[in-house]
């Protein structure tokens, strides 16, 4: 699979991370040895049993937290503190936009900060809100607007920062089902249009198989890769369709097992053969 | 409707009070206690003149000089200490002593070190004025959201940029409050500070009727005292409610949604 590409396709590359938190009862490792490359353009899906470190992984591929040991490469440069090319999408999207801006200037401020002059702005932010439907309320301020829309402002900001990469952290925990559909298929197409990478962290195993183009389940902590599915869903996702495939129900199947042999303590690396029974690979 | 109930609440007890105290000093002939329709007089024909302009207008230039280089100096350092953890070891125990003398002990050694012109009092008004400010702005720069300050570091939001969008506004509600709390200190700290060596002001103009035996005059200026405090209370009020507006918006939104 990954290991086939080329080196030149390979946009983020995280190497041997590891990541031991020091706490007053000794030192805690929230993350053992995680390897994987991700692609350009690729849509990746991590999931994992809670508190098997996705949070830390993130925040380490995002440049704000150092990994103890091991490294994280984007584009040939090791990440040493936040890249220019990457954004983040947060689960709390209350507490990721700033209450005294506007929605317009919210998603204004990190191009004024890069230095992006007014009129580009202007544009660019217009765009970005076109594109997350949001191209009604610039002059709303966040707090006005139903969580679904405060998560919409953070992808829009996202957007017109125009990354290379996009991380998520479980971004769509704290929605309702309905408006989690919508804003699922929102990701896909933003994905599409702009071409981006994605890198999308879930507890959900449906969103993650219904998403992604690839999933990687984590253990249990201390976390390394349990299992590294390609998913071969149809290009073109849709709620009702995709979710009814014979394919998704067996990816669904497999991750889900993978999920409870991590919870129950199983690691890939203890016993590899019974382990990699992929579905396709 | 609402807003004349909630004003007519406002002032009740103190009308019943002004009452009480009238009918309680109906007969009494005692030159040491004040009375209500005198001291209104007094409060007219002592301060309704140039007497205004000579004594509560230096007053209150002194109050805002000194108000406003505590807010500025608080907020300079606050930000400083409250976003570097090593500037607030080495600057913690020198500002724990400073705090934790009065400043009204300062006075006769600020006097003999800087003089007895205005800038003692200024200078008095400002370092009381500092604490409230500058803790507050502490606190507030410590306690933002972990998840907006991963985000701004994440955007590479950083510099100027970051005090003025994030770092500021986010630590403001906090910042105001300090400045609330320092407001009383302000007043009380110019009193004090024109009581000794001044040649006008409020605080000179009471202690010299009392001197004097003028003690209608002296009640009088006691009042003034009281509504300088009160209007700087409501301007300071209103100025609260338009540059945090943001936040008890979304307050109220979510105690009532």
């Amino acid at each position: 699979m990954v290991d086939t590409q080329s080196n030149s396709d390979v946009l983020l590359s995280v190497r041997s991370m590891k990541k031991v938190y020091p706490t007053p009862g000794g030192p805690v490792e929230a993350v053992r040895d995680l390897t994987f490359d991700l692609r350009r353009g690729e849509f990746a899906c991590i999931v994992g049993p809670s508190g098997s470190g996705k949070t830390t992984l993130l925040k380490c591929i995002s440049g704000l937290m150092a990994p103890t040991s091991g490294e994280v490469i984007l584009d040939g440069e090791r990440v040493a503190g936040p890249p220019r090319n990457m954004a983040l999408v947060f689960q709390e999207y209350g507490r990721s936009l700033y209450s005294w801006l506007r929605v317009e200037d919210n998603v204004a401020l990190p191009l004024r900060a890069a230095g992006i002059g007014p009129a580009e702005r202007r544009e660019r932010v217009a765009e970005a809100l076109e594109a997350v439907g949001l191209a009604h309320v610039p002059q709303s301020y966040p707090w006005q607007l139903s969580g679904g829309m405060q998560q919409r402002v953070a992808i829009a900001r996202a957007v017109a920062y125009r990354p290379e990469i996009l991380l998520m952290d479980e971004p769509f925990a704290a929605v309702d089902a309905q408006t989690r559909a919508d804003l699922e298929d929102l990701v896909r197409s933003v994905w599409k249009k702009l071409g981006l990478t994605v890198l999308f962290v879930t507890h959900d195993i449906d969103e993650s198989v219904y998403l992604g183009e690839r999933v990687i389940i984590l253990s249990s902590s201390p976390t390394v890769v349990q299992d590294d599915v390609r998913i071969d869903l149809p290009f073109e996702r849709d709620q009702l369709e995709t979710r009814s495939m014979k394919q998704f129900v067996v990816h669904r199947h497999h991750v889900y097992e993978q999920i409870q042999l991590a919870k129950r303590g199983f690691r890939a690396e203890d016993t590899r053969p019974v382990a990699v029974a992929q579905p396709s690979a | 409707m609402n807003k004349a109930r909630s004003i007519s609440a406002m002032v009740a007890l103190p009308i019943v009070l002004v009452l009480l105290w009238w009918v309680a000093t109906l007969g009494n002939s005692n030159p040491f206690i004040p009375k209500p329709v005198a001291l209104l007089t007094d409060l007219w024909e002592t301060w309704a003149n140039s007497r205004f302009l000579e004594h509560v207008v230096p007053s209150i230039v002194r109050l805002l000089s000194g108000l406003s280089i505590a807010i500025v100096g608080g907020i300079v350092l606050g930000v400083l200490i409250g976003s570097n953890l090593t500037v607030r070891k080495i600057m913690g125990p020198i500002l724990e002593f400073v705090r934790a003398i009065p400043p009204p002990v300062l006075l006769p050694v600020l006097m003999m070190v800087i003089g007895i012109g205005d800038e003692t009092k200024v200078f008095l008004i400002a370092l009381g004025c500092l604490w409230p400010v500058l803790l507050n702005t502490v606190d507030g720069v410590r306690s933002v959201d972990p998840v907006l300050r991963d985000t701004t570091s994440s955007y590479n939001i950083g510099g100027l940029t970051r005090l003025r969008f994030f770092l500021l506004p986010a630590a403001l509600p906090r910042i105001v409050t300090g400045v609330r709390l320092s407001l009383p200190i302000a007043l009380i700290l110019m009193v004090a500070s024109e009581m000794y060596a001044a040649t006008n002001g409020l605080g000179f103009s009471i202690i010299y009727f009392q001197r004097t035996f003028q003690n209608g005059p002296m009640w009088a200026g006691v009042v003034v005292l009281g509504l300088v405090g009160i209007i700087m209370a409501l301007a300071f009020r209103w100025f609260e409610r338009r540059i945090l507006s943001w936040y008890y918006a979304q307050r109220e939104l979510e105690t009532s949604g």
